[in-house]
């Protein structure tokens, strides 16, 4: 081995031997040039933040594609590889870190209070881990609002409050003298929607009724698809009807027909609206389709409480087999199974991807539960009563819980997404701010018939349409205009062109074309032979690993 | 016809002074011709057409009159054509033709009147077969016109030129025959090709910018632009000159002294005296870099005769003074300079790390693999591959010591393991096996600490039913980690055959658990007998794990009876027979809390295949059964809920509901199997039967349509696409198309595009500031053309396209 790099070594002597002449020359020459810049270029990008913003597969340009198309390839690799490198480049603007717990040596974390916490954060932090005993009316249900400022509270016997819970400040309060099912913000602080025993109400933030919708009765669950402007609500009559908040219209209503509706949640990333179901399948709806676009069985039992993390692609589901379960919900496949002691009631995911999840009167929350199977919980909290909602403040490390004795707000570091995008969701935004917001959100709006399980499906072509009209083309014209025109052999004079050439010349175009399918099939063929061969070699290295050495000595 | 053709002559003469009989103008007259008669047209064209069509009709009207009224008519019409050419000739010229000819016709007309016609006839034009175009006509064909008559006059005139008489003579000479003049159709025919060459080369220098402006990304306009931002000072300044005497004089002195006037840099003598070095220091850095050259020559030099050396013991013996040496270092250096020792330590882990990695000494190179061919017979190349192992082995041992034992023996001595190697257990990456076999050890260690704790606390007083059941579950936990374990010892003692190779731990510690294993597979020996089908067997151990689970939920999940099933849950199931045993017991009183799956004595599932059903369908119930019973992972909870659910609460009193929820599973599961299935017939197309009974044979009750008829008339349509929910057994997925989306997708393919994957993939990049930096949206929503507010876009001069010419040449060169 040493051999070897001496060897090396020596041959770089002889190289640079030669190379000595030149390079005295060079260096007399360098010694009258000014100062060359040490750092050439653009300032280097990490291949992993390149990575990270990484839009598509990068598209081949064909050899012999017509020249615009050549030109338009070649623009859009451009501009996609500027977008990628500069949004890399543009990443450190991002400059806080998410919040994270660390237990001493042999601690656990889930054991650290949380007011041991609130002692040692600073004093803003601190005061966000508070208690609001509110005994009153009943168990409560929670909503923050999409910028992370405001707190709707609405308590199963009547009671409504909305706070802006940093400043502790109380905008209203009101009881509505009916049950409440639940209560969902709006796409702004303005107003809200409350679930009330009979029909839909919405308030504005001095708790002034705007609307009573008598179209949705029996409401027990709601979601609002902010981009869509769309309330999407769960009724005890198995209904799922979707109201257009901006317009006032019911966009669509659709009969489940699985009896009452208590478990629902959206897919932030298509607005899909996942429902859990008694027999234990969570279906998806959107509301274009009056059949459930998937439906999964997840449990044995029922199904207790769904939650779909913010890329959409984990949904976590917990049933009344006690059972915790995470599925890849792009692919529906199970991931991880967990098996919760008492079973979760409510789950809800941080924009961290931080589950939370309450099993009677404890609300505990685990970190990362798709990747590495885990244990114990990374955080865990006992509240004075049983736990009737949970929600994760936006850009907050701070977590929500609703329960039978009021409200508590948790601290739970590492929730919450530290860097704000202002132009959509701005938590320090001023009236006027928000005011240019809702213009621009309205602008913006995404209409309800876009939704759809794959929200690039938008951009594909519509393959059987094209189809469809392509077969009318072909009818139409007689013919097939994008087919391959058949060869016909030249006419040939001084009697080249007899029956036989014909036919000769005929046969050598076909050889030709088979010889290049042939060639293709043969070289497709030959990389799946290299590939499985690299992949049996792989293997086979990892049985070798495991076997000894000698072992190729016993025959 | 008689006049036209005259007429005809008249224009070439208007047009051309010179006499038009001789071919040798001809052709230059025809050119002057085609320029006057253009001229003409430009001032009276139309009195000229108007008097031609007044001629016209005036010849066919009065052809039959006399001819003396014809002569006067032909007088007026010359007059008046001739008042017509006024306008271009000159008009003294003009007038002295028109005298002669007016004389001439004045005597024409006399002599007429004498009844001379004859005379007449010769004077005028014939209409001849050949007539030229030239309005040469052929009148005076008989009389030859010798070139002769023409220029013998010129000996005469002194005032020519010898030479031009010496040319004329020679053409006098000479019998050559000049071509006859080409047609006009001809003529024009290739002043036209020669003209649209021309035009044509002139056009198609402009192809390259065209070509190029069409596929630029972007134009700008006007072309020429000045660079926009800040222009260098020489240029702004260069109208402006030092005026006043002052400023006269200060420039003087700078210009003399070569200083800078517009940039305030360092003048070039400023910038050649700091290059400059003193000559001490040019001297010692020459000495430097020689004495550095020869330092290199001599190691090369001996770089070079060490590597010649082919003595194997020579190297082997460096090696080893090598090794010794450092050694020594080494040993001296844990003495003075520990941080040194402890990274030289580091550096040595480092290595073993790569040995482990790399399979360099594994016997796994070339050399070794033609080793191992001969090894057979040679005992010399056994012996090598032996040493090579060694040194593998050497260098993949953890070096031990004297700063690293002590820690370890601290590490050993803490009872509780960090919670890392515990975090990596329960993690069972299986596809690793590195992690797997090298925490073995700790593990044990664990465990069996870990049992005597739940031994000395079973003996005590239960305190806290949470703590307890952490304890039971990892208790089972270690159990099956065990398992695993004790498989993997196994294999290795199987496999290695060599004492060392086996952990000693693992042999003597766990003999109970290595019963486990040995009954548990003849146990499954047992069942592979009774049943060899592989579907069963599958089944088999799907249902093994689903029920060793239920059963460990069965333990955890109640924790409000403590103590009575605690300890049931605490009994280790070590054999087939006690997990059907525990499942019997738990069952046998229908309290039980969570008992959904029958013994696996009732192997085959009631509700997912009818018993005899197809194989394909069975299979299929059973996916989704191991897709449900997928294994869990039973989380600790470190605070156990005080307060139930309502919810809960109620369904616990009501125990029917609680009996409902046990065994919901099955119906579940069958359920769901049942809607699948349903969807999936509703998706396939239906056979449609035009079978008519009584046609081409007997019809009536009981008889049946013939096999042929029936596969005649029975019209099956080709299978609809794979459904996306084949290989997802729990899991329905809509087939139905979204029709709603497909109004805003696009639904052909727009031009230069071939396929749809380019399309999409140009389409799918986004634009909008949103999901881009500023720059990048601005980049790629760049409008296609740029104008200037108020600036005239002129069409391009030729100064351009020249310009542009010698920049594309600079560039191609460069």
């Amino acid at each position: 081995n040493k051999g070897d790099k001496d060897g090396e070594r020596s041959e770089e002597a002889l190289q640079h031997k030669e190379q000595k002449p030149q390079k005295t020359r060079k260096r007399t020459r360098e010694g009258d040039e000014i100062k060359l810049d040490p750092f050439p270029g653009p300032a280097p990008i990490p291949e992993d933040r390149v990575q990270k913003f990484k839009r598509k597969e990068k598209t081949k340009t064909p050899h012999h594609a017509h020249y615009k198309l050549r030109d338009m390839i070649v623009r859009s690799e451009e501009a996609s590889e500027m977008a990628q490198k500069q949004a890399a480049r543009f990443d450190i603007l991002l400059p806080e870190d998410a919040g994270f717990l660390e237990g001493d040596e042999d601690e656990d974390t889930c054991t650290i209070s949380q007011e041991d916490i609130a002692l040692d954060v600073d004093i803003t932090s601190g005061a966000k881990y508070f208690n609001l005993k509110l005994s009153q009316f009943g168990p409560y249900r929670v909503d923050y609002s999409k910028t992370g400022r405001h707190l709707l509270l609405g308590g199963r016997r009547g009671h409504v409050a909305c706070i802006d819970w940093q400043s502790k400040q109380l905008m209203c309060e009101i009881n509505v003298m009916e049950s409440v099912n639940d209560v969902k913000w709006l796409h702004s602080e303005a107003m809200y929607a409350v679930a009330q025993k009979k029909w839909l109400h919405i308030y504005d933030s001095n708790g002034i009724e705007l609307h009573c919708i008598r179209k949705f009765n029996d409401v027990l669950r709601m979601q609002f698809l902010p981009y869509h402007f769309l309330l999407a609500t769960a009724s005890a009559t198995s209904f799922l009807q979707y109201l257009d908040v901006s317009v006032g219209k019911e966009v669509a209503a659709i009969c489940t027909k699985t009896g009452r509706l208590d478990v629902m949640c959206q897919n932030p990333y298509n607005a899909i609206i996942h429902l859990g179901h008694p027999n234990g399948t969570v279906t998806l709806w959107s509301p274009n389709q009056k059949e459930a676009l998937v439906k999964m069985l997840c449990h044995q039992g029922g199904v207790r409480s769904v939650t779909v993390d913010k890329t959409g692609t984990y949904m976590v589901t917990s049933g009344m087999d006690k059972k915790l379960k995470v599925y890849d919900i792009r692919a529906f496949k199970p991931l991880k199974s967990y098996f919760l002691p008492a079973g979760a009631s409510c789950l809800s995911l941080s924009q961290r991807g931080l589950l939370s999840a309450a099993t009677g009167d404890v609300v505990q929350v685990y970190r990362d539960v798709w990747n590495t199977p885990v244990s114990k919980p990374y955080m865990a909290h006992r509240v004075r009563g049983t736990v009737w909602g949970l929600h994760f403040c936006p850009f907050e490390d701070v977590l929500g819980v609703g329960h039978g004795e009021g409200f508590t707000s948790m601290l739970v570091p590492g929730a919450g997404e530290p860097n704000f995008d202002g132009l959509d969701a701005n938590p320090y935004r001023s009236a006027k701010q928000r005011q240019e917001w809702e213009v621009k959100a309205l602008l913006e709006k995404i209409q309800p018939e876009l939704i759809s399980l794959d929200p690039s499906e938008l951009g594909q072509v519509d393959q059987a349409t094209f189809e469809q009209r392509h077969q009318d083309r072909v009818q139409a014209l007689g013919f097939d205009p994008l087919a391959r025109q058949k060869f016909v052999p030249k006419f040939k004079k001084k009697g080249r062109s007899s029956a036989g050439g014909v036919e000769r010349r005929k046969k050598q175009v076909a050889h030709e074309d088979q010889r290049e399918i042939i060639r293709k099939t043969v070289e497709d063929k030959m990389k799946m032979d290299k590939e499985r061969k690299e992949r049996e070699e792989k293997k086979k290295a990892m049985l070798t690993s495991q076997r000894s050495a000698l072992d190729r000595f016993k025959i | 016809m008689k006049k036209e053709g005259k007429k005809k002559l008249f224009y070439g003469s208007a047009g051309n002074y010179s006499v038009t009989t001789i071919s040798l103008t001809a052709h230059a007259c025809t050119g002057q011709f085609v320029v006057d008669k253009f001229n003409m047209a430009k001032v009276s064209k139309k009195k000229v057409n108007k008097k031609n069509l007044k001629k016209s009709f005036e010849l066919t009207d009065e052809s039959a009159t006399v001819n003396e009224h014809v002569v006067y008519d032909d007088d007026e019409e010359e007059q008046e054509l001739n008042e017509a050419d006024e306008n271009i000739t000159s008009e003294e010229e003009e007038y002295g033709c028109e005298d002669d000819r007016k004389r001439q016709k004045l005597l024409e007309a006399i002599s007429a009147l004498g009844g001379k016609r004859k005379k007449r006839l010769g004077e005028r034009s014939e209409a001849a077969v050949q007539m030229s175009e030239f309005t040469v006509n052929a009148e005076g064909e008989g009389d030859k016109i010798d070139l002769s008559d023409l220029i013998g006059t010129m000996d005469k005139t002194p005032a020519i030129s010898a030479k031009t008489k010496n040319r004329l003579r020679k053409l006098q000479k000479s019998k050559k025959t000049i071509e006859c003049p080409l047609s006009k159709q001809e003529t024009e025919r290739i002043q036209r090709d020669v003209a649209f060459q021309k035009a044509a080369t002139e056009v198609s220098r402009w192809d390259g910018i065209i070509k190029q402006n069409q596929r630029a990304e972007q134009l700008v306009f006007p072309v020429n632009q000045e660079p926009s931002g800040p222009k260098p000072m020489e240029r702004v300044v260069t109208s402006w000159k030092a005026q006043t005497p002052l400023e006269q004089e200060i420039f003087a002195l700078l210009s003399a002294n070569k200083q800078p006037i517009t940039d305030p840099i360092l003048t070039p003598t400023e910038t050649a005296s700091l290059k400059a070095m003193s000559l001490e220091e040019a001297k010692i850095r020459r000495a430097e870099l020689q004495k550095a050259r020869a330092l290199q020559s001599y190691y090369e030099a001996k770089a070079r005769r060490e590597r010649k050396i082919k003595s194997k013991k020579y190297h082997k013996v460096h090696n080893k003074d090598k090794r010794k040496v450092f050694l020594k270092q080494f040993d001296e250096m844990v003495k003075t300079d520990p941080a040194a020792a402890l990274e030289e330590l580091n550096k040595m882990e480092l290595a073993r790390m790569q040995e482990r990695m790399s399979l360099k000494h594994q016997n796994s190179g070339k050399w070794a693999k033609s080793k191992a061919v001969m090894a057979k017979y040679d005992e010399g190349a056994r012996k090598a591959m032996q040493q090579q192992l060694e040194v593998n082995k050497e260098l993949t041992q953890k070096l031990i010591t004297s700063l690293n034992n002590e820690e370890e023996e601290e590490g050993v001595d803490v009872e509780v393991m960090p919670d890392f190697v515990n975090d990596a257990e329960q993690g069972l990456d299986s596809s690793n096996p590195w992690m797997r076999g090298k925490l073995s050890e700790d593990h044990t260690e664990k465990e069996i600490s870990d049992i005597v704790d739940l031994s000395a606390e079973g003996a005590g007083v239960a305190e806290n039913t949470a703590e307890e059941e952490e304890d039971t579950e990892k208790v089972e936990e270690t159990e099956e980690e065990a398992l695993l374990r004790e498989f993997d010892s196994r294999r290795k003692l199987r496999q290695a055959q060599e004492a060392d190779v086996v952990p000693v731990i693992g042999v003597d510690g766990e003999e109970e658990e290595e019963e486990v294993v040995v009954e548990n597979k003849s146990a499954a020996e047992e069942l592979d007998a009774s049943d060899k089908e592989a579907e069963e067997l599958t089944e088999f151990t799907s249902l093994f794990r689903g029920i060793a689970e239920q059963a460990e939920a069965a333990a955890d999940a109640s924790p409000s009876d403590t103590k009575t099933q605690l300890d049931e849950g605490l009994m280790r199931i070590k054999t087939l027979e006690d997990v059907e045993l525990l499942s019997q017991e738990e069952s046998a009183p229908e309290i039980a809390s969570v008992q959904p799956q029958p013994s696996p004595a009732t192997e085959n599932l009631p509700h997912a295949t009818q018993q005899g059903g197809k194989n394909r369908k069975r299979k299929r119930g059973i996916e989704l059964k191991e897709v449900l019973t997928k294994e869990t992972k039973v989380i600790q909870v470190p605070l156990a809920p005080t307060v139930e659910d309502k919810e809960d609460s109620d369904e616990n009193l009501d125990q029917r509901g609680l009996i409902k929820e046990a065994f919901a599973g099955d119906d579940v599961i069958s359920d769901f199997l049942r809607d699948k299935r349903k969807q999936e017939d509703a998706g396939k197309p239906k056979v449609v039967d035009l079978t008519l009974p009584g046609w081409g044979e007997w019809g009536g009750m009981g008889l049946k349509v013939s096999r042929n008829k029936r596969r005649r008339f029975r019209i099956k349509t080709a299978p609809p696409p794979p459904r996306k929910d084949e290989r997802l057994p729990s899991v329905i997925i809509s087939e139905r198309k979204n029709s709603s989306i497909s109004l805003h997708q696009v639904n052909s393919l727009p031009f230069p595009f071939e396929n749809h994957s380019q399309f999409e993939s140009i389409i799918c990049s986004p634009v909008g500031r949103t999901w881009n930096t500023e720059r990048t949206v601005k980049r790629v929503t760049k409008p296609k053309v740029v104008t200037r507010l108020g600036a005239i876009i002129e069409p391009m001069a030729r100064e351009e396209l020249m310009r542009d010419k010698n920049h594309g040449s600079a560039g191609n060169a460069k």
